[in-house]
């Protein structure tokens, strides 16, 4: 008995922590803890939806003035952006479970590299805001919220439009903090994958942040209409 | 339980749709279509999108039935969130009786 | 006396496994992490409780004398959020939880260790900056921070406050995560969902209430905080915003947070009813799912929080229902446990008295809960000391009274130490007294007319006061005595055998106090929750080899499958 024992300590693998009992009990673990986070996440974002939901009911013509001032081509390219990282990250998923580190590497640094393109690019977008005069309140000196450079729909009260750039930044800016703690988690698995800590047996870090990975590009996958497309027709249409 | 391996022709398809849709949203956005369709497309767009992010990209076909259970519970709950306030901002101007 | 057979204790066990701060400080094990909340919380609760004692000084006179009404405001809602936010939430999850949790379906620990212990350290950080906020010079807007008072118009410290507890939630969605995971994956071979105790059930339904409700609220009190700090915001009518939206946003979460509240206390009190009747719970099953049920329908109710709001009559009105229809799930649970106790062989220890006081204080609670569900007595007694009472006694006459029970339970477990069964129903009897002369005036003062977050009243309501004062300073000394003496026996209590109570759970056949791996062999589980059968049908059967059965095991007999 002891020996068989002491045999079962040698074949365990040494990513298996103690209080499991085998290494698909972990893996179990770890996937559902991560979509039960990702619920969370959910419920989290979905306050601010309904915010947005309800005041575009209310103001339409104002949220559509002022989101045909937004920057529809780098709106468009940043949700282009996001999807090649969903894709680079699915395939590093794919390379950790078919066993090649090199590829699992090269789409890691992509998938990592997208993001922080996306975070450059939202970075462009704020810094016209403020430009612009269309950073809501009072927050920063000598910018104060001027909603005169909006092009207002006919019926569209100007008072209102600041909501649309609340909503705005706030969505955008927790979306963008997750897109950080998304970059700092994929770096973060990076590291240990370039020390070959991940194989066909064990791999299930890189799976659970693709998870969440996606989930952030799910958001932007809202986002980006709601914010972006709301009165292009109005323009645009015939 | 052993763990599906996507092939990945799987994944090459499913990203060419997204892109696909993403070009499909914005170029029904400029288009004026009658009374609530603009919207009704554009988020029926992003919800295929979504779905197919969940779906193949998240391995949520392949998962348990737990796991849909987790998901489909998270879109029950903000639905009751969505429903339950706008019952009051839908009915606020009603009058009683 | 049943002996169900237990592996010899041994002299290490998780409590002198290993010395040091730092082995505290650091620890993954579930148990002494459990025991770092039981410290904190109980630290909180004693604040919490100084903020009560002002109030109830202040209230003695109908005059605002001891406090200004500022600093009334400030003290009435330092008092809810601490006791709220930093005991009642976390105190049975976080303590008997974390401790039971993997005991209770034959784990070594939970899924997620580390991350329990960063539960623990988001808590502390939490505490101390709203602690600090409260020094700095506090928050006067009520624990709701309705807008557009907290946004607007306070001069308090809403942010620094708001970012306590925004951060806190984080530690309750780790904490609920770590314990749905758990029970799904790591259950012992044999240990089935509907073999599970019921405590384990009404931890499981609180914690999909921490995963789904904790979001909405840190969501709304970051919106609330840049509202603060950008001077204009989404609750603001200047650019077309509805203060409105932050009520249905802050009571989305804070509805379903009562029933975090009292979800797990009365998961105690299915155990301690059942096992100090030594009777198996009537109707388990109908427990177990009225469990889910409050989880899900508590989901449904939080309008009736804002029936004077101005929220359309309609949505009050839907709200009135299903407001009236999530007692239902609560009231199946009090008649399944007197249903238990009905021929019970009944023990009045310490735990059972705790007990018996939950079931009549929480029925009275609970029936008050429906006067107000009702939308015409609501707007009679809204904002008035009927609906203050309503709460505490389903919060302190409930919770807290649960709380008490479980710690004195489990104590011996815990510690390996009895507590001094004498003074333990001392003190219950004196808390049971000292809480009804507190809290059942303020339901007649309420009813008269009473305001509540007043510090000056009407003086016809003087008398009610001062009999509330009198109960609560009899209550704060039933609370002292089980601190004192809870302390006293950890160092010089009677030592504590595996089972004291000679009871078929789980968590009693392993030593008291546990070994820090809980079993030293994985449990294979072939009998129901209750069952108090003969000894020899109930023999844990372990395994040697991790992942295999055991060959030719003697599984017990009887018929369990």
């Amino acid at each position: 008995m002891a020996e068989s024992i002491a045999a079962e300590h040698e074949v365990h693998h040494p990513a298996l922590q103690h209080h499991f009992e085998n290494l698909e009990q972990q893996r179990e673990a770890g996937t559902l803890g991560m979509w039960v986070f990702l619920v969370t996440e959910i419920m989290f974002f979905g306050g601010m939806f309904f915010a947005y939901t309800l005041y575009r009911w209310q103001y339409p013509l104002e949220f559509a003035s002022a989101s045909n001032h937004l920057d529809l081509p780098l709106g468009t390219i940043n949700t282009i952006v996001l999807i090649v990282s969903s894709f680079t990250m699915a395939l590093a998923v794919y390379s950790a479970q078919i066993g090649k580190r090199r590829n699992l590497l090269a789409c890691l640094v992509l998938t990592i590299a997208l993001g922080v393109t996306f975070l450059g690019i939202k970075a462009v977008e704020y810094h016209q805001k403020y430009v612009d005069n269309l950073i809501p309140g009072k927050l920063i000196r000598g910018h104060y919220f001027n909603p005169n450079g909006v092009h207002l729909l006919v019926g569209a009260d100007k008072n209102k439009v600041e909501m649309f750039y609340w909503i705005y930044f706030a969505m955008t800016g927790m979306h963008a903090v997750h897109m950080i703690i998304g970059v700092g988690l994929l770096s973060v698995i990076l590291l240990f994958a370039a020390r070959g800590r991940y194989g066909p047996e064990y791999h299930n870090p890189v799976e659970i942040s693709g998870l969440y990975w996606h989930f952030v590009d799910i958001i932007w996958i809202f986002l980006f209409p709601l914010l972006y497309l709301l009165g292009r027709h109005f323009v645009h249409g015939g | 339980m052993s763990e599906h391996i996507v092939p990945v022709r799987v994944y090459v398809l499913i990203f060419l749709a997204l892109i696909a849709g993403t070009g499909l949203t914005v170029w029904a956005g400029k288009r004026d279509f009658p009374g609530p369709l603009n919207v009704i497309i554009a988020l029926t767009i992003a919800c295929i999108k979504a779905t197919l992010v969940v779906l193949f990209f998240m391995h949520l076909r392949y998962s348990s039935r737990l796991v849909w259970v987790i998901f489909a519970a998270a879109l029950f709950w903000l639905a009751i969130l969505f429903a339950l306030t706008f019952s009051d901002y839908w009915t606020r101007n009603w009058l009683i009786g | 006396m049943e002996s169900f057979e237990v592996p010899a204790p041994s002299k290490v066990n998780y409590l002198n496994a290993q010395y040091g701060l730092k082995s505290w400080l650091l620890t993954r094990d579930h148990k002494r992490i459990a025991l770092l909340y039981l410290g904190s919380v109980s630290l909180f609760f004693f604040i919490g409780g100084i903020y009560a004692m002002l109030i109830r000084l202040e209230l003695l006179t109908p005059q605002s004398d001891l406090l200004s009404p500022t600093t009334y405001n400030k003290t009435f809602t330092q008092h809810g959020i601490i006791m709220i936010f930093f005991f009642l939430i976390p105190s049975i999850p976080a303590t008997l939880g974390n401790f039971l949790v993997p005991m209770m379906i034959g784990a070594k620990d939970l899924a997620f260790p580390r991350i329990n212990l960063l539960s623990w350290y988001i808590y502390i950080v939490a505490g101390i900056i709203t602690l600090y906020a409260l020094i700095a010079g506090g928050v006067d807007t009520g624990w709701t921070f309705y807008a557009p008072y907290s946004t607007t118009f306070s001069n308090s410290y809403v942010v620094l406050t708001g970012l306590g507890i925004f951060i806190n939630g984080f530690s309750s969605i780790l904490t609920g995560l770590n314990f749905i995971v758990t029970i799904h994956t790591m259950r012992a071979p044999g240990m089935t969902w509907f073999r599970m105790p019921l405590f384990l059930w009404a931890i499981y339904a609180t914690s999909l209430i921490f995963i789904l409700g904790t979001p909405v609220i840190a969501i709304t009190v970051l919106l609330l905080a840049f509202e603060r700090v950008a001077r204009i915001g989404i609750f603001d009518p200047a650019i077309g915003g509805d203060p409105v939206l932050f009520q249905h946003l802050f009571w989305f979460y804070s509805h379903p947070a009562v029933y975090i509240m009292i979800l797990p206390g009365m998961g105690v009190i299915s155990e301690l009813i059942a096992n100090f009747s030594r009777k198996n719970i009537f109707g388990y099953s109908f427990v177990a799912f009225s469990s889910l049920a409050i989880a899900v329908f508590g989901f449904l109710v939080w309008g009736h929080h804002m029936f004077v709001s101005g929220q359309s009559v309609y949505a009050s009105m839907i709200f009135s229902v299903l407001s009236f229809a999530v007692a239902i799930p609560s009231a199946v649970k009090v008649f399944n446990w007197t249903a238990t106790l009905y021929r019970g062989s009944i023990s009045y220890d310490t735990p059972m008295l705790y007990a018996l006081g939950f079931i009549g204080l929480f029925t009275i609670g609970g029936m008050t809960g429906l006067f107000l569900a009702s939308i015409a007595v609501d707007l009679h007694v809204t904002d008035t000391y009927f609906v203050v009472a309503h709460f505490h006694y389903i919060m302190v006459g409930g919770t807290l009274l649960a709380y008490l029970g479980g710690l004195h339970y489990w104590w011996p477990k815990i510690s390996g130490r009895m507590y001094p069964e004498g003074w333990g129903r001392f003190s219950a009897l004196v808390v049971f007294v000292g809480f009804n002369l507190t809290f059942l005036p303020q339901f007649v003062a309420g009813y008269l007319g009473m305001p509540r977050r007043y510090a000056a009243y009407p003086p016809e309501f003087q008398v009610f006061n001062v009999l509330s004062t009198a109960g609560a300073s009899i209550l704060g000394f039933g609370l002292l005595i089980p601190l004192i003496y809870l302390v006293w026996s950890m160092r010089y209590g009677k030592h504590a055998e595996a089972n004291p109570w000679h009871l078929p759970g789980l968590e009693w056949r392993t030593p008291s106090p546990p070994p820090t791996e809980n079993f030293p062999l994985t449990p294979i589980v072939t009998w129901e929750a209750y069952e108090f059968a003969p000894p020899e049908e109930m023999k844990i059967v372990g395994r040697v080899h991790r992942g295999q059965p055991l060959e030719g095991a003697d599984t017990p007999v009887g018929g369990h499958s």
